[in-house]
């Protein structure tokens, strides 16, 4: 085996010129929890680790414009423990609470399972739904991206090269606003979604929706956002009819595979019904949160 | 290019080990420090078998590199008993016959030390949840869950 080049910056600024400087192929290091193994099973043969834990922006969990900044290196375990962070985005926290074992998300981040680029990652619909904005940071400076232009495909991101997400953004929370996630799996830990569903949505003073934002999980070869099922709840008062409304909506976005974990009639049923269950608990959360 | 040379803490004591990138915390554990109490079950992160503490965060060894040690502290179930004195958990695990063949059982200590570290008073539901990332094909769960509990219940004082 070749040897490989472990790498600990200190900075995003070295961390970026290590990446961008690497004449072979050069993976960031964060979690290890999917990393790892892929080099173990070799598929991966990286010739550069930069482990990026000991960069302070992209480990920090800090409160920013009333809404929160965390760092895409945050251990799934320090995201869960901040109290404040989970009373303000309870959705949020449910998908990085579903990450794997107490083991796994004592090393997992939440930019690792954006950057994996799984269909299936459980911590991706929740922020597309919450509108997380990534800051990217590369060898041009820093940009801030919508999480959703992050995944293109499985494995796949849009990021360049020598690119890296550092943090992710939350913003403030208006009133009376809730979000959750919801996923789907044979069995109630340690599962990788068949489906997944996160719904954030806000009322107004009479109850009635006027913003919200829809995102599915393992229904096609990427998180999707779908505005399509967002408009169904938006001017309503989240009532049976805009479910069914949202369900329709969501199953007609819905194109997954068919594979051992689901058919794709199984899916984009599950789908429908799994989105109506968020937005009750995200309406419920919202309600209670005026 | 020469090997990582790492300076941790294991168990309390200081250690030095040296290493190559791509080795992992618990084949330094086992092969490097000849601690072999640590077990390697999946060595991909399902079974839990390999867990150990990291600067008291309960985690997989074989999802740590090695040289990512640096200037941590490392507890694993060498660390456990005082002396021949054994650490409640043991002694529970022990009387409630909560093993048989005995590689889970390194792991499920730690992983259980760590959440009664957190939570003392745990319900049989936080203790299920709590474990679901280790795996025991020998015992069926239940006298290990009992072991815990009973073991929360005496170090509580009860």
């Amino acid at each position: 085996m070749s040897e490989i080049r472990y790498e600990s910056p200190k900075t995003l600024k070295a961390a970026v010129a290590l990446l961008a400087g690497a004449s072979g192929q050069a993976r960031v290091l964060a979690g290890g929890t999917d990393l790892l193994i892929q080099m173990r099973a070799g598929r991966v043969s990286p010739g550069l680790l930069v482990d990026v834990k000991g960069i302070a922006e992209m480990t920090a969990i800090v409160a920013e414009k009333g809404g929160f900044r965390f760092g895409a290196a945050a251990t799934c375990m320090e995201l869960v423990e901040h109290a404040a962070f989970a009373q303000a985005w309870p959705g949020v926290t449910d998908a990085v609470k579903l990450i794997g074992s107490v083991q796994v998300k004592g090393r997992a981040s939440v930019g690792g399972n954006l950057c994996n680029a799984s269909p299936a990652a459980d911590s991706v619909p929740a922020l597309i739904a919450a509108g997380a904005l990534a800051r990217i940071v590369g060898p041009r400076g820093k940009r801030d991206v919508n999480v959703e232009d992050i995944p293109t495909g499985p494995g796949k991101t849009s990021l360049a090269e020598g690119e890296l997400v550092a943090s992710f953004f939350l913003p403030r929370r208006p009133a009376r606003s809730g979000d959750a996630y919801l996923r789907f799996t044979p069995r109630t830990e340690m599962d990788i979604a068949v489906v997944g569903a996160g719904v954030n949505l806000t009322l107004d003073a009479k109850g009635v929706c006027k913003q919200a934002r829809v995102s599915l999980g393992a229904v096609a070869e990427r998180a999707l956002l779908v505005p399509e099922a967002a408009a169904a709840l938006i001017g309503s008062k989240v009532d049976e009819a805009a479910l069914q409304r949202l369900a329709a909506a969501v199953s007609a976005a819905c194109r997954p595979i068919a594979d051992k974990r689901g058919t794709i009639e199984f899916r984009i049923e599950v789908a429908g019904v799994l989105a109506r269950r968020a937005a009750g608990i995200a309406l419920e959360r919202a309600r209670g949160n005026s | 290019m020469s090997k990582h040379h790492v300076t941790t803490t294991l168990n309390g004591n200081a250690v030095e080990f040296l290493c190559e990138t791509q080795q992992t915390l618990l084949e330094v554990l086992r092969d490097e420090l000849h601690h072999t109490g640590t077990k390697e079950g999946c060595a991909t992160g399902d079974c839990g078998a390999c867990s150990v503490t990291l600067d008291g965060r309960l985690v997989c060894s074989c999802l740590v590199l090695g040289v990512e040690a640096q200037g941590k502290s490392i507890q694993t179930i060498e660390g456990m008993a005082e002396g021949t004195s054994l650490h409640p958990l043991q002694r529970k695990f022990l009387e409630h016959a909560a093993l048989q063949c005995g590689v889970c059982t390194p792991g499920i200590l730690i992983a259980a030390r760590a959440l009664l570290e957190r939570n003392p008073d745990p319900s049989e539901e936080e203790v299920r949840f709590w474990l679901a990332g280790n795996l025991c094909r020998c015992t069926g769960y239940n006298k290990i869950i009992d072991a815990v509990l009973d073991a929360a219940h005496e170090m509580r004082g009860g």
